[in-house]
């Protein structure tokens, strides 16, 4: 057995101090640091903003901070006090609600200078940035991505990959420079490698135990969402991974012993955090792999180092949230028998519609393939008044006496 | 063997004791404030009627909302897996379990051993509940021990559409106003109520036989509405409210279980 201090990731201090520095640097007063700031959707093409020398801020990762620290649903109050609607992304709302008070773990986000919205992982985003655009009175850029419900047709290639030269040229406007195509070669590579070396991490699960769980991945994911493209997330992602082969090698797992492997769809529930790793923990049941955290490297197949900004179009528009309803089945059936998986657990998350929508049939469809059990629980990322806990409890519970 | 099931439910609080796989005594009653109490009251009652004393009993298991409260009991399952094993005594042919009780309600489907195949439960909200019907009765006045027969005398059903129980009676409290016949609301109130347990019911791929337990078995026209819906008798067994305690001290008895 472990010692509780054996158990802990090393790397999870360095993370911390990084993305300390990040938000330091992105507070800093533009006059100092001579950047610009830019915000950024979760699934959009960061890349070009780093090759521009752009500090590239996201609200969705603010959100999970705020989700985490338990400051959401104070925020969420706030939006539906300016006339939002409960039924908004709780993202959203708290983002809007924290622009508008300062609000969160360090009072508020930096000021953008331009938003850059894609719409890869949700609708909700386009409103929700052109009420910043507003609000803040700056440029938006909107990257459309036409859904891909399984192949990827050609007619969608053209029209994303003119939608990137365009924004080159936002990015160029805004700016008030040329664009830098050699910098953004050197990023394109960082950025595949960081990818690469972050599947590489999620892999490390396969083996029985398990170093880590998906809690630890949805925390070490913070790198992979904001820095990808720079030399600190490969560096950090190959610290991270040799941490991880060094606890196979010494048989160290979260979850002593390893008697159930599972599998997370959806966003956590950013402030359950510890309650869902500790009620699973007690009947020995570990989540060694997630829909979510993969997101992030699922599209390395479509990237093309050599022509980086090119197969931005293809890459960002295939991402698992922007594909039909089918292939996130066969996504999570693979996922089963790769981590050799002993159940699925779907958060059905109020906040996420594309995400949720469609998981009853999804979870029919990898139980008819599988044969594996499936629960579903009903929840929220981070409005806490969407969950309730006696129930979600019951439903593990019996969950885990079915198993 | 002599073992004990203890249910703590939302509203009630139920109790059995089995002897060999027969049941010596069963008791039900309100949980009201204090479950523990209420867990404590249920035991000794048990104990009487079955004429036991503590020390007879092998072991206890505990199950229901309550079930983390109850300190005399060896462990605690959730009311699923007791309920299953309940039906594996008291209805050993079925093959789906509606348990609709005070907060909750369930759709458990079995395997061909008798064992939890999946499940399903409503969300977080109390429509398709007893507490649904227990909000209802009072809105509209009556005993709610009475509303099956009531519903028994609709010429016609009322269409209940809101989804949440507050909204629901208020929509009952429009209708009362709008001089529907008390008789065709309830029908109305009965018939959402098994809209809801059908669309659980088809997520789970339930099928027959059917049985339904909890509390709210105790209504006929909760029943009636079920087996048109499922187009299939629903059996509710003769202890249908307390199955999932007689399940749980089947479960006591059960070393490996």
């Amino acid at each position: 057995m472990a010692t509780p201090d054996e158990k802990k990731i090393k790397a999870d201090k360095r993370l911390r101090e990084i993305m300390t520095e990040y938000y330091i640097e992105a507070k800093t007063p533009k006059e100092q640091t001579g950047k610009k700031i830019a915000w950024i959707t979760s699934g959009g093409p960061v890349e070009p903003l780093h090759a521009m020398d752009v500090i590239p801020i996201y609200p969705e990762n603010y959100g999970a901070m705020c989700g985490a620290a338990k400051m959401s649903t104070e925020l969420c109050e706030k939006a539906e006090e300016m006339g939002y609607s409960s039924d908004l992304c709780s993202y959203a709302r708290g983002d809007i609600a924290s622009a508008a008070v300062n609000g969160g773990p360090i009072g508020g986000l930096p000021e953008p200078d331009m938003l850059i919205c894609c719409n890869n992982i949700c609708g909700t985003v386009l409103k929700w940035y052109q009420v910043l655009a507003r609000y803040f009175d700056v440029p938006l850029f909107v990257l459309d991505t036409p859904v891909c419900h399984t192949g990827y047709e050609k007619e969608t290639d053209i029209y994303v990959r003119h939608q990137i030269g365009e924004y080159v040229a936002f990015l160029e406007a805004v700016c008030g420079r040329s664009f830098d195509y050699d910098r953004m070669d050197e990023v394109g590579t960082l950025s595949v490698k960081a990818q690469k070396l972050w599947q590489k991490v999620l892999d490390t699960t396969v083996n029985k135990p398990a170093p880590m769980t998906c809690f630890d991945a949805f925390f070490h994911l913070a790198m992979i969402v904001t820095l990808r493209g720079t030399q600190t997330a490969v560096d950090y992602y190959e610290l991270l991974l040799e941490e991880m082969n060094d606890r196979i090698c010494k048989g160290i797992s979260k979850v002593e012993p390893e008697r159930y492997r599972l599998i997370w769809d959806n966003l956590p529930v950013w402030y359950k955090m510890r309650w869902f790793s500790d009620k699973f923990g007690a009947h020995n049941a570990g989540f060694v792999a997630d829909t979510y955290t993969s997101g992030w490297c699922g599209t390395l197949p479509y990237l093309d180092e050599n022509d980086f900004l090119g197969s931005m179009a293809e890459s960002y528009t295939r991402i698992f949230l922007n594909t039909g309803i089918d292939h996130m089945a066969d996504n999570i059936v693979k996922m089963v028998e790769k981590y050799d998986a002993d159940g699925v657990v779907f958060h059905s998350n109020r906040s996420c519609k594309p995400y949720s929508f469609g998981q009853y049939d999804i979870q029919r469809i990898v139980g008819e393939k599988t044969g594996t059990p499936c629960l579903m629980i009903e929840a929220d990322m981070c409005d806490e008044r969407k969950f309730s806990e006696t129930q979600v409890e019951t439903r593990i519970d019996a969950f885990i006496e079915m198993l | 063997m002599i073992t004990a099931g203890i249910d703590i439910g939302s509203t009630t609080a139920k109790g059995a004791i089995l002897k060999d796989g027969h049941i010596e005594a069963v008791t039900v009653m309100s949980t009201g404030y204090d479950p523990k109490g209420a867990a404590e009251t249920v035991f000794q009652t048990l104990l009487e009627k079955a004429g036991l004393d503590r020390k007879d009993l092998e072991a206890v298991v505990s199950t229901g909302y309550g079930r983390k409260n109850v300190g005399f009991a060896g462990r605690s399952v959730t009311e699923i897996t007791c309920h299953a094993a309940g039906a594996r005594l008291l209805s050993p042919t079925a093959a789906t379990i509606v348990d609709i009780g005070g907060q909750d309600s369930k759709v458990i489907v079995l395997d061909s051993t008798g064992k939890v195949a999946d499940f399903t439960m409503n969300d977080k909200c109390a429509a398709g509940t007893g507490r649904f019907l227990e909000v209802m009765a009072s809105a509209l006045q009556i005993d709610l021990a009475s509303l099956a027969e009531f519903s028994a005398r609709a010429d016609a059903t009322v269409a209940i559409s809101s989804v949440c129980t507050v909204f629901a009676e208020s929509e009952v409290i429009s209708l009362i106003s709008k001089g529907e016949k008390r008789e065709n609301i309830i029908a109305g109130i009965h018939a959402a109520i098994g809209s809801r347990i059908v669309s659980m019911a088809g997520r789970v791929k339930a099928r027959p036989p059917y049985i339904m337990t909890g509390g709210v078995a105790l209504n006929r026209g909760v029943v009636r509405v079920l087996e048109e819906r499922f187009q299939s008798d629903v059996t509710v067994p003769e202890l249908a409210q307390v199955n999932g305690a007689v399940g749980a001290a089947l479960i006591a008895a059960d070393r490996n279980g």
